[in-house]
């Protein structure tokens, strides 16, 4: 027997015990450091791009003669290379925005059709197949609405400009189906399914005591999703729709498939032609020369840090009403 | 304003299962009646037959008669939403909008109603959080969000929200049992000083409670094992408390249960 005091032995029990609670162990250990290298690692890929980018457009731009972000241009291969994103810059905001602006309402349409409307078996269907859509590559979008698409756009091209070319957006002097209207609508059935599917998981998650609070006040089905479920899902529901803006943004071959050729800036949705900076990458970077590839790569950069913007903007949306969840 | 409600033969339904049983009473105007009993009883469930809010869930069905005055509430053309903004109901667990400031929540059901106008709007807000007890305590934060207050402040939130419609009839499902004792007391007594101009329904677990805000008292028991609940007695309140009419009803309420 040792002469242990009772307080020695409870010292030396808890001391015992704290340690088993305490971090100290290794399965933690390697846990902690695992999550945290992960994190690191994503930061690195990151600066990584960035630096890439960067090191890479360098050259281009210094050899610029025309102005980077104004001209519409591009010929960087010249013996004076002259070259500008202007147009690339519209093409691919103006598309993407479209895009955007189609698939939204459509997308939250469905999300609310299968999360509160929809009996119970069309509802796990519908969800599949719009999951589904979500796998299509995207070469596949791109010659679908070559070879299906965009012959049936001809025709409407032409009853839009018609009948409502008083409306600026389907004026302009030629019209035909390879148009940015086109292009948007391929990109917007592409970035349906991504909102769609994150809408509804944020709709799912309403708390049924919110949707009861409605209900009991006497609020119709319609009331209930105005007063419960959207303002709920709002936060949700824009960085679904960034996720998808991000997506419209980057889209290459099909946009690259669909619009054929460049052409300049308009406003006139119908006009055949158009280019985004994705579209222009795939398009001519295997015919570019040297100070050719760093411009496109410069290029690139724009769109990158385009992306980065969008994505902050939706960062400083969401958490301008934070307090109200 | 206030209104009488007579049950008649209520049966509710969870998909094939039966809750409660061949349920019958009357429930006085201007009168606080609690219903007690133990748990899975069906008295949550039988309150929400009176709103109609039973049926929300997927499966849910009602059997029986239940008259607001001379209306009956399961009548062929009656319009469950119609029920509701005529029948208020406060929950277990206090349940303001998350997304409203307590402005907008107190107002919520207002605008359903197609209330628009901001000074009587205003008015509103100022009179049923008078009426909750709660006006003082959030009189100069009306903007700041509802979820923001505590337990008992939420609940009373929820209370005004549903005393702005002025309803007919203010049903609550244990409104005090995620609250502590002074935000119970508080709840307890706004109870007592709504009762002059509500048909008050109290679902408690609570007996206390029960003996200290209620006029008339519903004891609910389970059938047997496995059977659905029904009503044993109705009585007033003191006499459910002091001389109750069935065996089951005292072996309850002195804790000699089971």
């Amino acid at each position: 027997m040792t002469s242990e005091t009772l307080e020695q032995g409870a010292t030396r029990a808890l001391d015992g015990r704290t340690r088993k609670m305490s971090t100290g162990r290794l399965g933690d250990r390697l846990f902690g450091l695992s999550a945290k290298g992960s994190g690191i690692l994503l930061l690195v890929i990151m600066a990584a791009i960035a630096v890439f980018l960067i090191v890479k457009a360098v050259p281009a731009l210094r050899a610029d003669k025309a102005n980077f972000l104004t001209s519409q241009e591009w010929n960087p291969d010249a013996a004076q290379s002259r070259f500008g994103i202007a147009q690339l810059t519209f093409g691919t905001v103006l598309s993407s925005v479209l895009a955007l602006i189609l698939a939204t309402p459509v997308a939250v349409g469905i999300a609310l059709f299968i999360a509160f409307y929809a009996p119970r078996r069309l509802a796990d269907g519908l969800g599949y197949v719009v999951d589904l859509l979500a796998a299509v590559p995207s070469i596949v979008y791109g010659l679908w609405g070559l070879q299906f698409f965009v012959p049936k756009m001809n025709g409407v091209a032409t009853f839009l400009h018609d009948d409502f070319g008083w409306i600026p957006l389907f004026g302009g002097d030629t019209v035909g189906g390879q148009c940015i209207l086109t292009a948007s609508i391929v990109l917007a059935i592409m970035i349906l399914p991504i909102i769609s599917s994150i809408t509804r998981e944020i709709f799912l998650q309403v708390p049924r005591a919110n949707i009861e609070a409605a209900l009991a006040l006497g609020a119709t089905r319609w009331e209930v999703i105005r007063m419960a479920v959207l303002p709920f899902g709002r936060s949700g529901m824009i960085s679904a729709s960034m996720l998808g803006l991000g997506r419209a943004l980057g889209e290459t071959i099909a946009v690259a498939l669909v619009l054929g050729t460049a052409s300049g800036i308009s406003l006139h949705l119908l006009k055949p032609g158009g280019n985004t900076f994705a579209a222009n990458i795939a398009n001519t970077f295997a015919m570019a020369g040297k100070i050719g590839q760093s411009a496109l790569i410069a290029s690139g950069l724009v769109l990158f840090v385009i992306t980065l913007l969008v994505n902050m903007a939706a960062r400083a949306v969401i958490s301008r009403r934070k307090e109200f969840v | 304003m206030a209104k009488r409600i007579e049950v008649s033969g209520l049966n509710a339904y969870y998909g094939k299962t039966r809750a409660i049983e061949d349920i019958s009473m009357t429930i006085e105007p201007r009168s606080v009646t609690a219903f007690i009993g133990p748990s899975g009883c069906g008295k949550s469930t039988f309150l929400r037959t009176l709103n109609r809010m039973h049926e929300v869930i997927p499966g849910a069905r009602v059997e029986g008669k239940v008259l607001l005055d001379d209306l009956d509430l399961y009548g062929p053309d009656v319009d469950p939403v119609a029920v509701r903004r005529v029948i208020g109901m406060v929950f277990q667990r206090p349940n303001p909008f998350p997304t409203m400031s307590i402005y907008e929540n107190v107002v919520a059901g207002l605008k359903l109603n197609g209330v628009r106008r901001k000074a009587q709007l205003d008015e509103i807000v100022e009179k049923s959080l008078r009426g909750a007890n709660l006006w003082n305590e959030v009189k100069d934060r009306l903007g700041r969000p509802g979820a923001g207050l505590s337990g008992g402040q939420q609940q009373r939130l929820c209370i005004a929200r549903a005393i702005a419609v002025e309803p007919q009839v203010l049903l609550m499902d244990e409104p005090c049992s995620a609250l502590d004792p002074i935000s119970t007391l508080a709840i307890e007594d706004l109870i007592a000083s709504l009762k002059d101009q509500y048909t008050i329904v109290i679902v408690t677990h609570n007996m206390q409670q029960a003996a200290r805000v209620s006029d008339r008292t519903a004891f609910f028991n389970l059938a047997g094992p496995g059977k659905p609940g029904r009503m044993v007695e109705i009585d007033e309140t003191n006499k459910i408390f002091t001389n109750p009419g069935e065996k089951a009803t005292e072996d309850y309420i002195t804790g000699r249960f089971g």
